[in-house]
């Protein structure tokens, strides 16, 4: 084994790359928890995503529009979630299920007469100056638009919640809707823009992985990036930030695993690929074993105005 | 006579298979102290609910101030100057006072100017409140001030208060009533729904009497005796309480040093609580919600096992034993939460019953269930009890709240426990049926068993019990008789007015 082939300037660069798919899915399903619903639909939203964004930016050439399109297509179908669960009062675990048994299959139809082709990919975007800076400039500011983006919502996410109006209505419903409701507030409204939200960053997730960091469409490429995107809200305890700390452990250990395959380590390859998983859950619950885990109190409960 | 602010006329709401409202009119003046009461289900919330644009009528009409008044939602009732304090489910646990508040206004300032907004408001009415403060963490009493200042901060012309005095001590009620005295002499007339009569007959000049949706009289409270306000609003008069005279016989139930701790996050634990209770003796324990109650009832029936001889009955350790073994033995309880811990909601009455009774009424053979046994069972509890239900096969959940709670009590009285543990007896109870309840666990005493009554209901505890102690922060108070005893040292012992001494200290 030769640990000296391991580059740490483009460790870090690449894990970046590497996480910013579940930071996407994770950041919108926190806001959805956050509203008290619980969508378990993350994984089959991202690959609908996945696929919509590929086929989209293959036919244009554009990947913009691409992951425009998996945008929409996701949180279109996160609306179907949302009018079941809603107004129909269906169950919002065993919907979440279906819904991402529902994208698994979906995405596979529309994909395959797009196995094996090649789309166009986004480009690098290096920051004026920051990119510059030696070792920090190539390891955090010469990636593409979405890596910037994903911080950006990041950042957008945890302002919106804590200091403007609407971000605390939306946490009131996620806290008790009955109260919410006493107060004249729409909390299906709310939550439906909720979901809606959350199933385009789901779709953003699913399209930055078949268009950026594969980038090629095969049949559930997720592999299970939107149940560590929803393990992840739960560990990082509803917080943004801790939200992305989560993602990007699991991307690192993901890509160092990744390398240390490469450089010939002479630990079974099973444990290596499972370590990712192993690493970022037990990092997590170390952080949120201490006290307080801040669910939203209503999160899961089905609410009708009937009181 | 005051100039009239809210004007109702022929309010009217059906819901399927129940008139919650039928042609109810009746007017309010500017600052006028106006109380509406009724016994549960009598349509007092769904009135309300209707000015403060909850509820849309389906005929009749509103005016306020002289014009025409139809809230769509209450956003457009606040703006109009209606203000409401609900009884629970308004308030937000895990965010701060000031987002509870900033969320029930139309407007809200900026954070800092409304924290200090809310800091005058509470100084002027004497209502000491920390705007930075997380909701979860305060009392019940700061809680509904947190409410009260939500709608003083909106310098509302009608406050509405959905039965405020359930979860305050004595001294907390005096300092609500100075405030609404305050607030009415201001000119900021009060909508009080209660059916506590003799806080009524204290704070109101003019009753509204609701029974089955109708207006059934308006009146002066204050000439009128509690009594008239309680038959007026059953619509018959009914028995009172009576007690039999009885000597208290040997120990049956004593806890020593009982500590534990609570089995639920938000809980209060149990310190160093102990007590004794005699054969043909009520012993009530009062305290404000939250400070121990649920845990006090699941240690003494056995949900919370403890070290043995914390708690002996008739002698035995049985602090060790889990609820099936102190059941078989006579040591009986109904908990509070009437549907998921006293009764399986979507269960029939029958195997309801079996769940409780199955040793002592021996509804069980070789592991086999006695249907037959435990339907006639369950009828006579239905029959000794008054529990209106088409029958034993019917789903506890299809009951109404009062009559779900007289099978509660009823199931575990009828099987005649050596000592029974109750929390809340008559919570959501009508005013019949309750004093129905209370008769029943005097009678159990008078047979020689030993009664733990639980309540938050002061009156209650003053009819039943033989000795009176107070839960606070899970301590017991002194046990004292209840003959002689008076408000005032019932309030210091469930605690006084607990926050106000912070208050003093703070400023």
């Amino acid at each position: 084994m030769d640990l000296g082939t391991i580059n740490p300037i483009l460790l870090v660069a690449s894990l970046m790359v590497s996480a910013t798919p579940i930071l996407l899915a994770a950041i919108g399903e926190m806001v959805v928890e956050k509203s008290g619903v619980l969508n378990l639909g993350v994984e089959g939203m991202m690959i609908t995503g996945a696929v919509v964004g590929f086929a989209v930016a293959v036919n244009t050439g554009s990947p913009g529009l691409g992951f425009a399109a998996a945008a929409l297509a996701s949180a279109l179908l996160s609306l179907s979630f949302g009018v079941l669960t809603q107004f129909l009062l269906s169950n919002q675990v065993a919907t979440g299920l279906g819904l991402t048994l529902v994208g698994l299959g979906l995405s596979s139809l529309i994909g395959k007469p797009y196995e094996g082709m090649k789309s166009p990919t986004l480009p690098d975007l290096p920051l004026p100056l920051l990119a510059d800076m030696p070792v920090i400039g190539p390891m955090l500011f010469q990636h593409d638009l979405m890596v910037y983006l994903s911080i950006a919502l990041v950042a957008a996410v945890w302002a919106g919640l804590k200091f403007t109006r609407a971000g605390l209505i939306l946490r009131a419903v996620g806290e008790s809707h009955d109260a919410a409701h006493a107060l004249g507030y729409k909390v299906v409204r709310i939550r439906l823009m909720a979901i809606f939200f959350g199933g385009a960053c789901s779709g953003l997730g699913g399209a930055y992985l078949s268009l950026v960091r594969v980038p090629q469409w095969t049949e559930g490429m997720t592999a299970g990036a939107g149940w560590i995107a929803l393990a992840i809200v739960v560990f990082a305890s509803w917080k943004p930030w801790r939200v992305l700390i989560g993602a990007y452990l699991f991307g690192g250990v993901t890509v160092l695993q990744l390398n240390l395959q490469a450089a010939g380590t002479r630990l079974p390859v099973e444990y290596l690929s499972m370590s990712p998983y192993l690493i970022t859950i037990l990092v997590l619950v170390i952080i949120s074993a201490r006290g307080y885990h801040g669910a939203p109190a209503s999160l899961g409960r089905p609410f009708h105005a009937s009181h | 006579m005051r100039e009239t602010l809210l004007e109702i006329k022929g309010l009217t709401k059906a819901y399927p298979g129940v008139i919650a409202n039928s042609d109810v009119s009746f007017s309010i003046g500017r600052g006028e102290v106006h109380a509406l009461l009724g016994e549960n289900g009598a349509g007092k919330s769904t009135l309300v609910k209707m000015i403060y644009g909850l509820v849309k009528p389906d005929s009749g009409s509103m005016r306020l101030n002289g014009s025409a008044f139809a809230p769509q939602d209450p956003h457009a009732a606040r703006a109009s100057g209606v203000a409401m304090v609900f009884q629970h489910f308004s308030l937000f646990e895990a965010l701060s006072v000031a987002e509870n508040v900033a969320l029930g206004m139309e407007n809200p300032p900026k954070p800092r100017d409304l924290a200090r907004q809310i800091r005058e408001v509470s100084e002027t009415y004497g209502l000491p409140l920390d705007p930075d403060r997380t909701v979860g963490g305060l009392s019940a009493g700061e809680r509904q001030r947190v409410e009260i200042i939500r709608c003083l901060l909106q310098e509302p012309k009608l406050l509405i208060m959905d039965e405020p005095t359930s979860v305050l001590t004595p001294q907390e009620v005096e300092i609500l009533f100075q405030t609404l005295r305050k607030l009415s002499a201001e000119g900021t007339a009060i909508l009080y729904i209660s059916h506590k009569l003799e806080e009524i007959r204290s704070l109101c000049e003019t009753a509204t009497i609701l029974r089955l949706g109708k207006v059934v009289e308006t009146c002066d409270p204050r000439d009128t005796t509690a009594r008239q306000l309680a038959e007026l609003m059953v619509g018959a008069s009914f028995d009172a309480v009576t007690r039999e005279a009885r000597a208290p016989g040997a120990v049956r139930l004593a806890v020593h040093n009982l500590s534990a701790r609570s089995p639920n996050a938000f809980g209060t634990a149990l310190k160093d609580v102990s007590f004794e209770v005699r054969a043909g003796e009520v012993l009530g324990i009062g305290g404000v919600a939250g400070n121990g109650q649920d845990e006090l009832l699941a240690a003494l029936s056995g949900e919370i096992v403890t070290r043995p001889e914390m708690v002996e009955f008739d002698g035995t350790p049985v602090g060790g034993q889990g609820p099936e073994a102190r059941r078989t033995a006579g040591l009986l309880s109904a908990p509070e939460e009437r549907l998921g811990h006293a009764a399986a909601p979507d269960m029939s009455l029958t195997e309801n019953a079996i769940l409780t009774a199955a040793a002592r009424e021996g509804l069980m053979k070789n592991g086999f269930l006695d249907w037959s046994g435990a339907r006639g069972f369950t009828e006579k509890v239905i029959k000794a009890f008054d529990v209106r239900t088409p029958g034993p096969g019917t789903a506890a959940r299809a009951l109404s709240g009062g009559n779900l709670q007289k099978f509660v009590i009823g199931r575990e009285v009828m099987q005649r426990p050596e000592v029974l543990v109750v929390n809340q007896p008559t919570w959501g109870v009508d005013a019949a049926a309750a004093a129905a309840i209370r008769q029943a666990l005097l009678h159990l005493a008078g047979e020689g068993a030993a009664v733990v009554v639980i309540s938050q209901d002061l009156d209650e505890l003053m009819e039943v019990a033989d000795r009176f102690a107070a839960l606070n922060e899970g301590r017991l108070s002194d046990i004292r008789p209840v003959q002689g005893l008076t408000v005032e040292q019932i309030g210091l012992m469930m605690g006084g007015a607990h926050d106000m001494e912070v208050a003093h200290v703070e400023a």
